[in-house]
């Protein structure tokens, strides 16, 4: 029976393209800091990805909120502790639920968008034209949307986190009619300021992922119309499976640091 | 001995470590000419251009551009050195959400930084007046205006920084016998009006390349094949040559 090569040349495909994708991190972050300076694209690129995602990452939020807040008070009303809903989803928001939602959606929107643009922008010779003008690509096309998505995500995961619990506070408080006083008093007691920002380092992290990842797809998109299709689906595919499953690894790399500080 | 623009000394490339895209080449460009280089689809004249923009390593061999051998340059380097050249693209590769003097004026925002945006807007203006492209067209994206038009503004970009090497990657593919000779036009008096420039350009339309070029080099499986005048090729004997000589004038 012969043996199969093609999990063997897979594996050493993915180690490929991972090793290509830390040395493009590594020389965009080089870059970023480096002349010239793109800071005018980095905020062109904030605004694409941060400004422009508001509204729908406030939407998706809102009944998040409702939805997650209106389950915990299914579940817990069985046991008679509904003076838990608020503190619970506040945790499940803003550890979970806030960074990991707003990375799979701004990875979906604006990733996608920037995998399809410089895909574009292969295929149409655009990047081999700014390669041969002496400009640096790395510099001028990836820097820019990693540092941006860098930045914004945890903007967005604060606006997330904020109108998820708007939606919380609807639900239990107005639709519910549990105790208004006992709603905010259990999430003071409960929640600290190191949960937040717990999901404000996990939103940080998958801002550079999808960034990234969906940047390098792009980049390297080969053929035409297919191709820029094909690199805009695996940008977008690859950066979400990557957020979730990086999402496990980095609650457990967070609470592991809290017990070796003695947090826990 | 004249100076030359660009050496090719026993280049060999290959991608895969097996097959040879270029198998031993040898080609001097001289400073300031118009040279042409011709051949069938994958002979290498595509993977020959992008060596002398530095994009391809030579497996082996030596590649000297303007007196510097670009085998050991590094790519921050290479970066700094491909300012002296300017190329244009057969798309014409314009970027698309820029404006059409926007386009010209990017490479001089990009490297001509002592100058005030009113100044590159000024000589972005200039070099679009150079090609032929009314003022009524500047604000216009590409998407926007003709062929030709993105043609011309093509190569009002790739001379914005007044390169000493111009590059046409097959600027007539594609396009009507009008609009052929238009863009054949346009390379020869902006050659012409260059002086010490060198004009490089890859081409499958020999009638263009033989009406325009002081010099032509075909190249076959990875070598040159021939490399002089026109009428060098319409007196050569090599059987491949003469055919390709007789079919590419049929198509005109």
């Amino acid at each position: 029976m012969e043996i199969s090569s093609a999990p063997t040349s897979n594996f050493r495909a993915f180690i490929n393209e991972v090793g290509q994708m830390s040395i493009m991190l590594y020389n965009s972050l080089r870059l970023a800091f480096q002349k010239p300076s793109r800071w005018s694209e980095v905020l062109k690129h904030m605004e694409f990805i941060g400004n422009q995602s508001v509204g729908i990452i406030s939407l998706t939020s809102l009944f998040t909120g409702l939805a997650l807040s209106f389950q915990v008070y299914l579940g817990f009303k069985i046991v008679n502790a509904t003076n838990l809903v608020g503190p619970v989803v506040a945790l499940g928001i803003f550890r979970e639920l806030g960074p990991v939602l707003t990375g799979l959606i701004v990875a979906a929107r604006a990733g996608g968008a920037m995998a399809a643009r410089l895909g574009t922008m292969r295929v149409n010779e655009q990047i081999d034209a700014l390669d041969v003008m002496g400009v640096n690509t790395i510099q001028y096309l990836i820097s820019p949307r990693v540092i941006a998505a860098f930045l914004c995500m945890p903007m967005l995961t604060i606006v997330f986190d904020f109108v998820a619990m708007v939606g919380s506070w609807f639900l239990v408080v107005r639709l519910v009619e549990l105790d208004q006083a006992v709603f905010f008093d259990r999430i003071n007691q409960t929640v600290e300021l190191k949960h937040i920002v717990e999901g404000l380092i996990k939103s940080c992290v998958f801002g550079i992922i999808f960034a990234l990842v969906c940047s390098f797809k792009g980049y390297f998109t080969k053929g035409g119309a297919k191709g820029v299709g094909e690199a805009t689906n695996r940008g977008v595919v690859i950066s979400m499976v990557m957020i979730i499953v990086l999402d496990y690894f980095l609650a457990n790399l967070i609470r592991l640091y809290d017990v070796v500080m003695g947090h826990v | 001995m004249k100076d030359m623009a660009v050496r090719f000394k026993d280049v060999k490339k290959t991608f895969d470590g097996k097959e040879f895209v270029l198998k031993g080449l040898d080609l001097d460009i001289e400073k300031g000419s118009l040279t042409a280089i011709i051949g069938f689809s994958g002979t290498g004249k595509s993977v020959c251009l992008k060596h002398i923009l530095g994009i391809f390593k030579p497996t082996s061999g030596q590649i000297e551009v303007l007196g510097h051998d670009l085998g050991p340059m590094e790519k921050d380097e290479l970066t700094v050195f491909r300012q002296r050249f300017g190329v244009l693209f057969q798309s014409a590769a314009l970027f698309d959400d820029m404006s059409v003097l926007e386009n010209v004026a990017f490479p001089l925002f990009e490297h001509r930084r002592e100058l005030k945006p009113a100044e590159v807007y000024k000589v972005a203006e200039k070099k679009l007046m150079e090609v032929g492209l009314e003022p009524k067209h500047y604000q216009k994206l590409p998407s926007e205006i003709s062929g030709g038009m993105q043609k011309r503004c093509g190569l009002a970009r790739a001379l914005a920084l007044d390169p000493e090497i111009i590059i046409y990657d097959e600027p007539t593919t594609g396009l009507d016998p009008i609009l052929t000779e238009m863009v054949d036009n346009l390379i020869v008096e902006t050659h012409r009006a260059k002086p010490g420039t060198t004009s490089i350009m890859v081409s499958h339309d020999l009638y263009a390349a033989f009406r325009i070029a002081d010099k032509i080099a075909m190249l076959d499986a990875g070598r040159v094949l021939l490399y002089g005048t026109a009428q060098d090729f319409y007196n050569s004997e090599i059987e491949l040559v003469k055919r390709f000589v007789s079919k590419g004038m049929k198509h005109q």
